[in-house]
């Protein structure tokens, strides 16, 4: 019977390894840190994305109040700090820019940054908002070494200053080889890092609300469960008896 | 027990309960790979049950869909967890299918005279592909849009119909709401409805002849006096005791894929679904998910234009071929024993070899089709191999009695 | 067939096997069943509303909506509220004896905070139509000569009187339903609000 029960793990193994193998991504990015459990930093990171995001990007799956609820953060306090185009808590975080000036503006609508953390990932998200350079050949006058010719603009650019981006040019190909603080912002590269880290962070409890409790009652039922096993394994045990 | 006998004098529920529970005899050697018939059943119930409370909050219109998935993961009270029961459940469905079907390869129970159960169960297998290809269109991501696109479009290479075939499945002349609405229909009515027809006569068919088991032999030839196999014993309570651990254990590991891992790094749910879908951005792999991907992977591997008629049709054709072969199955295995355990190491062989080709083959279908060398080879290559040993494993099967030594089947189980 | 079976340990693990697996399921229906509570978006549709009645003159009513339910806001005049003690004999529950159709804050004479102003929900108690007002007085109303003005319900005829109270000898079974409402100055009304909870 043990036997069973390891024969059990191994073809389950077996047919997650590969997932493991697959899920390396192709572009260089940077690994961030995940914490749920950072209240603190979710709330600096959710402060940072109504501020910065939430005016040209929706979030319109999220509602404020759960968002206040999850993150502990007092009704009085959401209402006068993190709710700016939304009347009732209860609310969707929708933006009041139509999509058609949105089109005009940047060319592209900005998309829904709901569930960004979970089709592009955090360590792209952490990436790309440090990735931003001057470009004087763009029509927002920035450009991304990420996403190249990104219509977005560096709306963070106060707080990380102005860098350009030097390029090696060999055998007729141009690699990035690293930027150029040029003015320098509010915040030094450490505090800037910290700070999207917070926002990464946010956006990867906004891409999934529920991680936040399925993880504890997940030990909860797991728990159940290894005494249901042993239980009726138990049961099983004793009725075999009668065959073996 | 007077309820009971007024019952029985109008529908013969002790009698079903005798017939196929305490008094079916089943026999006593079922190992690890006789679970997986038990735990498929359950799957097909909860992937209803779940299926249902989902019907009551998705809506099935090209412009609400996607928001009414997350609507479900975020407003609706306990919705994340229906819904990761039912996207999981999916994947853990075709798991004990799989795993059901290689045991019928392992031990022979597709051998005369269980033919009509293996059919069954093979229609079964491709009403399930049906059914998990237009539920996977439904969260409207741009995975769903792209991978029906797809697989629609191999419609289309049937000569002379197959364009209009394909805008008649779509209703359209790309994936739009239409699709979306019938395929709806189809996912939560239609299929559903057929799966259960199927899976029960399956079972009634199963219980006309009795279970094989891992010696292949018939405990029916060997009866005592009262006319009771003597290597069988009552399904109730043994094997109901039995498959309830087989159920704690299987339901331990898919509750913990639900709460810690329920995207399983990709493999159950993508990454590209969670954006919209998007009528101008293909993504950049487009792929079915792991279940259908060793068919996708045949479709892909032929890539030969010499052939009459182009190689995308001889794509499609290899393609159904790989499925219709294992209908085939009960008639192509000649053999004079049934199960592994007495076969030659022919047989050994080419099994292990097409287990192995056919998770290659649904390795491959997951990855992007641009050339990568893996080991010695390209991709494409590798695909190519797998496409030869897969129909070799099929079409040499009437071969392998001739040259394989058979060791002779025990008199008892063991 | 072994010989020493022990029932009584068969029992025992079947029995609570049986029991746990049962808490299993019943665990895992829990959340099934739970699903078709309200979902957050059908509670952020029941949030509060806030009236004001600054303009609402005597005599008047204004309808708002909550939970998607019509809410009768009446100011009612000197003449009204005169009235209300004058048909109590024709009622069937004139001293709001059923409690669960108001809060406390209005099991009073005028079923209100404020004397004049009456919040009622404007669904029948009886199978939840929505009942009109008719104000006029007498033989104008086409409700009777002694018709002191009200509310009748068109699907079955209910009769309720100005404070929402039931008239004897209708189907309704009881008085209109007083929402929670609490009033954030003299002329903003919260509907949704308990009194205890907005000054707690």
């Amino acid at each position: 019977m043990m036997s069973m029960i390891k024969k059990l793990l191994l073809i389950v193994s077996l047919l997650v390894s590969p997932a493991l193998l697959a899920s390396g991504g192709g572009e260089n990015l940077d690994s961030v840190y995940i914490n749920l459990a950072d209240k603190g930093s979710l709330r600096r990171g959710a402060h940072t994305f109504v501020n910065y995001c939430l005016s040209c990007h929706a979030a319109s799956y999220m509602r404020y109040e759960r968002m206040a609820a999850d993150l502990e953060i007092d009704t009085p306090t959401l209402v006068e700090n993190l709710m700016f185009a939304a009347d009732k808590p209860g609310e969707l975080m929708t933006i009041n820019m139509a999509s058609e000036d949105a089109k005009a503006w940047f060319g592209v609508v900005p998309p829904d940054l709901s569930l960004t953390a979970r089709s592009r990932g955090p360590d792209w998200i952490y990436t790309y908002l440090r990735s931003f350079y001057r470009d004087e050949s763009t029509p927002t006058g920035w450009n991304n070494t990420l996403f190249p010719s990104v219509a977005m603009p560096h709306v963070l650019y106060e707080w990380q200053g102005l860098r350009e981006a030097h390029f090696d040019e060999s055998h007729g190909v141009s690699e990035f080889s690293g930027f150029e603080q040029i003015v320098s912002g509010e915040m030094s590269e450490v505090a800037y890092d910290e700070a999207i880290s917070d926002l990464t962070n946010f956006m990867v409890y906004l891409a999934e609300p529920a991680k936040l409790v399925r993880y504890r009652i997940g030990f909860w039922v797991m728990g159940f469960m290894l005494v249901f096993i042993a239980l009726t394994y138990a049961l099983k045990k004793e009725y075999w008896r009668d065959i073996h | 027990m007077s309820l009971l006998n007024w019952i029985d004098d109008r529908f013969p529920l002790t009698k079903v309960w005798q017939e196929h529970m305490a008094q079916y005899y089943a026999p006593k050697n079922f190992n690890i790979w006789y679970y997986f018939g038990s735990l498929s059943l359950l799957m097909l119930v909860l992937q209803i049950v779940t299926g249902i409370v989902l019907t009551m909050h998705y809506k099935p219109d090209a412009d609400l869909a996607f928001a009414s998935v997350e609507y479900i993961m975020r407003d609706v009270p306990a919705g994340w967890f229906v819904r990761y029961l039912h996207g999981v459940g999916a994947s853990m469905f075709f798991l004990t299918v799989y795993l059901h079907m290689f045991r019928a390869l392992l031990y022979g129970s597709h051998r005369h005279p269980r033919e009509l159960i293996w059919l069954l169960g093979m229609v079964i297998y491709v009403a399930l592909m049906a059914e998990a290809f237009f539920g996977y269109l439904l969260p409207w991501g741009n995975m769903s849009y792209w991978g029906a696109q797809v697989i629609i479009s191999l419609f289309g290479a049937i000569p002379g119909i197959g364009e209009p075939l394909a805008e008649w499945i779509r209703g359209d002349f790309v994936i739009s709401d239409a699709t979306l609405n019938r395929f709806f229909a189809f996912h939560v009515i239609l299929l559903p409805l057929l799966l259960a027809l199927l899976v029960y006569l399956h079972i009634v068919a199963l219980h006309k002849v009795g279970s094989n088991n891992p010696d292949g032999i018939e405990i029916k030839k060997n009866k005592d006096k009262d006319g009771i196999p003597v290597d069988g014993i009552p399904f109730h309570p043994y094997y109901t005791v039995k498959d309830t651990f087989g159920v704690a254990v299987f339901m331990a590991v898919f509750l913990a894929i639900v709460f810690f891992v329920p995207e399983l790094g990709g493999w159950f749910l993508e990454k590209d679904n969670f954006a919209p879908a998007d009528i101008l951005q293909t993504p950049p792999d487009i792929v079915p998910l792991w279940y259908l991907t060793p068919y996708y992977s045949i479709l892909r591997a032929v890539t030969f234009e010499w052939l009459p008629g182009g190689a995308k049709l001889w794509g499609v054709i290899a393609m159904g071929a790989a499925i219709v072969m294992f209908f085939f199955l009960p008639w192509l295995d000649r053999a004079k024993v049934r199960s592994i355990r007495y076969r030659g190491w022919l047989y050994k062989t080419f099994l292990m070899l097409f287990v192995v080709t056919f998770l290659m083959l649904g390795y491959l279908g997951t990855k992007n089709p641009g050339h990568v060398d893996i080991f010695w080879f390209k991709n494409l290559i590798w695909a190519q191999i797998g496409l030869v040993i897969y129909f070799a494993f099929f079409l040499l099967m009437p071969i392998y009695p001739r040259l394989d030594r058979t060791k002779p089947e025990p008199d008892r189980v063991r | 067939m072994a010989d020493n079976i022990n029932n009584g340990r068969r029992r025992v693990l079947t029995t609570v096997t049986t029991g746990v697996g049962l808490a299993g399921a019943a665990a895992l229906a829990v959340p099934l069943v739970a699903s078709m509570k309200p979902s957050a978006r059908a509670r952020a549709g029941g949030a509060p509303v806030e009236v004001d009645i600054t303009d609402l003159a005597p005599g008047q009513m204004k309808v708002v909506e909550w939970r998607g339910k019509p809410v009768w806001i009446l100011r009612r005049d000197e003449t009204m509220l005169l009235e209300l003690a004058s048909i109590v004999d024709d009622l069937s529950d004139p001293n709001s004896a059923v409690v669960e159709q108001q809060p406390d804050y209005a099991r009073n004479a005028h079923r209100s905070i404020r004397s004049d102003v009456l919040v009622v929900l404007g669904v029948c108690t009886h199978l939840g139509c929505a009942p009109s007002k008719n104000f006029d007085k007498g033989v104008a109303s086409g409700l009777g000569d002694d018709w002191v003005g009200g509310f009748f319900c068109p699907c079955h005829g209910s009769k309720f009187d100005l404070s929402g109270r039931v008239y004897k000898n209708v189907p309704a079974p009881t008085n209109l339903e007083v929402p929670p409402h609490s009033y954030v100055s003299d002329n903003r009304i919260v509907i949704g609000i308990d009194e205890e909870e907005a000054t707690a």
